[in-house]
């Protein structure tokens, strides 16, 4: 069977899955609703949206504390999508995951508890150009707290990190890498294998930021070999407030708590706290229950799904929206990585972004439009922002095809 | 061009005086002789402007000019600013900037209009006014303005 038989069919089994998502059923502006902007934002499965409501209307109570039925439920319903998420990205074992506000926290965990200990001055933190603000700052702060300097991996004209230059940053004094899986500003999908591979010959800690790879692609977090891999629930068919640090039991067990408060203690006296054991050290406060459970249930989503049938068909719906916008006049796109998920950033003459978000909205099309909240990566390139589509498995042809025709009525605009 | 319902909704927002202000902005320099001068930035934008003016010992604005990048709704309007505030007196831009301000905030109501500023071309601005996201692209040279003549600080944002 040639290889665009085979995309068919994948589109011909993913494309009913469409349905299953409510808030795609709408008309923007009086035009059915085109959603490109799931690297924002994905949309919720009625799965998702059911698990979240049921949970509420009848079995929401505090967790780990109840001796009462409701109570023992919500444990049940909050440490079951524990165990989903941890058979999910193939971690070790459930203390491994760790339930946190969502990838932004997660990072801040790791660069507080686990770097700021022991970053003295003169250590280095590496990462690259690519990275979204989130996993740009926490370090930039952890160095300030503690005298470390930032380095920084170039990118090359096509938006991809290239993997010896990573290599030749590293040496003794960098005490941690952190580097996104996939770039949400220009879709690269970077060489993690062989940058992690070369990082543990320097000994250095390595933390994943997967927010933008697990909705795209099967994540396996043993045979990546990195010792953090974080995630956020809303990007992955969840819900918002939720996201999940995933550590290698001995390193987090190593750690001091982030945060403090109930829940992550096994006794308190006032001389001394005994601290609860994974993943509960960590999870300090009445976690975001319900939002756990949604996750739990994106989880089961995806992976009814498949997550290869995914990657396959968003390449193929990629590879579709590369073609259809290169024949459009006046395009210009922004990264274009040899590999890369269904995140397509692209200018249009001198039209500015915000100008074409509007205008593509005005006609009932959802796009992301500014820096990404990856400004260096837009300094990098010399552009002030761009225009970025990114699909989900949600998406079809008709998507790709109205931003196109979109695309051509902001140029009759512009004109 | 074909005026379907989507276009002709979008054209009143990219009226025709907006794309030729922001295509050709005008006053789009720098003023060595500036005696007054601010930015104004939009960080989530990433808009940023550079307004420049030259106010004289009547306290007349004598020249004002501007440079920045921005989308075509905030380069317009800072290109309009330009040629509607030139030979006011400080006292008169101020005036201007409130009426400006409450022109664009104030949806269907000009009764707080200041009925001696006559805001003429800025009307076409108008169209902003149904897309809340982008008002504050419309606002910020403006908001610059009045940081510049007033000297309260020398950066606005209207985020």
């Amino acid at each position: 069977m040639s290889m665009n038989n085979i995309q068919t069919e994948n589109t011909m089994n993913i494309e009913h899955y469409r349905n299953d998502f409510p808030c795609l059923d709408q008309e923007i502006n009086g035009y059915s609703l085109t959603f490109l902007d799931s690297a924002a934002s994905s949309q919720q499965p009625s799965s998702v949206i059911k698990a979240v409501s049921q949970y509420q209307s009848e079995d929401h109570s505090n967790v780990h504390r109840g001796i009462h039925t409701l109570s023992h439920r919500a444990t049940e319903f909050y440490e079951g999508a524990r165990e989903k998420v941890c058979s999910f990205v193939n971690a070790a074992g459930r203390s491994e995951i760790i339930f946190t506000s969502g990838a932004t926290e997660s990072i801040n965990l790791v660069a507080q508890s686990f770097c700021r200990p022991t970053l003295r001055p003169g250590d280095q933190i590496l990462i690259s150009w690519l990275e979204h603000h989130s996993n740009i700052v926490p370090w930039q702060l952890v160095c300030d707290q503690t005298g470390a300097e930032l380095i920084v991996a170039p990118i090359n004209k096509n938006g991809e990190i290239e993997a010896d230059v990573m290599i030749s940053m590293m040496t003794e004094k960098v005490k941690m890498l952190a580097i996104g899986h996939v770039s949400n500003a220009l879709g690269t999908i970077n060489p993690l294998k062989k940058i992690i591979s070369a990082a543990k010959n320097y000994d250095i800690p390595v933390l994943v930021d997967g927010t933008q790879g697990v909705p795209h692609m099967e994540v396996d977090v043993q045979s990546l070999k990195c010792d953090f891999y974080v995630f956020s629930g809303h990007k992955m068919l969840g819900p918002t407030g939720i996201g999940v640090l995933w550590g290698k039991e001995k390193i987090l067990d190593s750690m001091p708590p982030f945060k403090s408060g109930g829940d992550m203690i096994l006794e308190v006296t006032f001389d001394k706290t005994t601290f609860n054991e994974l993943p509960y050290k960590f999870e300090a406060g009445t976690p975001n229950i319900s939002g756990a459970i949604g996750l739990g249930a994106a989880v089961d989503y995806l992976q009814t799904v498949g997550m290869n049938n995914i990657y396959e068909y968003e390449k193929f719906l990629h590879n579709y929206m590369i073609e259809k916008l290169s024949e459009v006049e006046g395009i210009k796109l922004i990264g274009t990585a040899r590999n890369q998920a269904s995140v397509q950033s692209f200018q249009l003459d001198d039209i500015h972004p915000h100008d074409l978000g509007s205008i593509l909205d005005q006609q009932g099309i959802a796009v992301r439009t500014g820096h990404h909240c990856a400004m260096p990566v837009m300094k990098y390139l010399g552009v002030p922002g761009t225009t970025r589509a990114s699909l989900g498995l949600y998406n079809n042809k008709d998507d790709i095809d109205r931003l196109i025709d979109a695309l051509e009525k902001a140029r009759q605009i512009f004109q | 061009m074909k005026k379907d319902h989507v276009t002709s909704d979008i054209l009143d927002l990219y009226r025709e005086l907006i794309i030729d202000h922001a295509h050709s902005p005008r006053n789009y320099r720098s003023l060595v002789e500036a005696t007054n001068s601010s930015e104004g930035i939009n960080p989530l934008c990433g808009d940023k402007l550079y307004l420049y003016i030259k106010i004289n010992s009547k306290k007349i604005i004598e020249d004002i000019s501007f440079k920045g990048t921005g989308c075509a709704v905030s380069m317009a309007s800072a290109s309009l600013l330009t040629e509607s505030i030139k030979n006011l007196s400080i006292s008169e831009a101020n005036d201007f900037f409130e009426s400006v301000i409450s022109f664009m905030l104030d949806k269907n109501n000009d009764s707080n209009l200041n009925k001696k500023i006559n805001l003429s071309k800025l009307k076409a601005l108008e169209g902003v006014k149904q897309y809340p996201m982008r008002i504050k692209c419309a606002t910020l040279a403006w908001h610059a303005l009045h940081a510049a003549i007033n000297k309260t600080s020398f950066s606005v944002t209207t985020e």
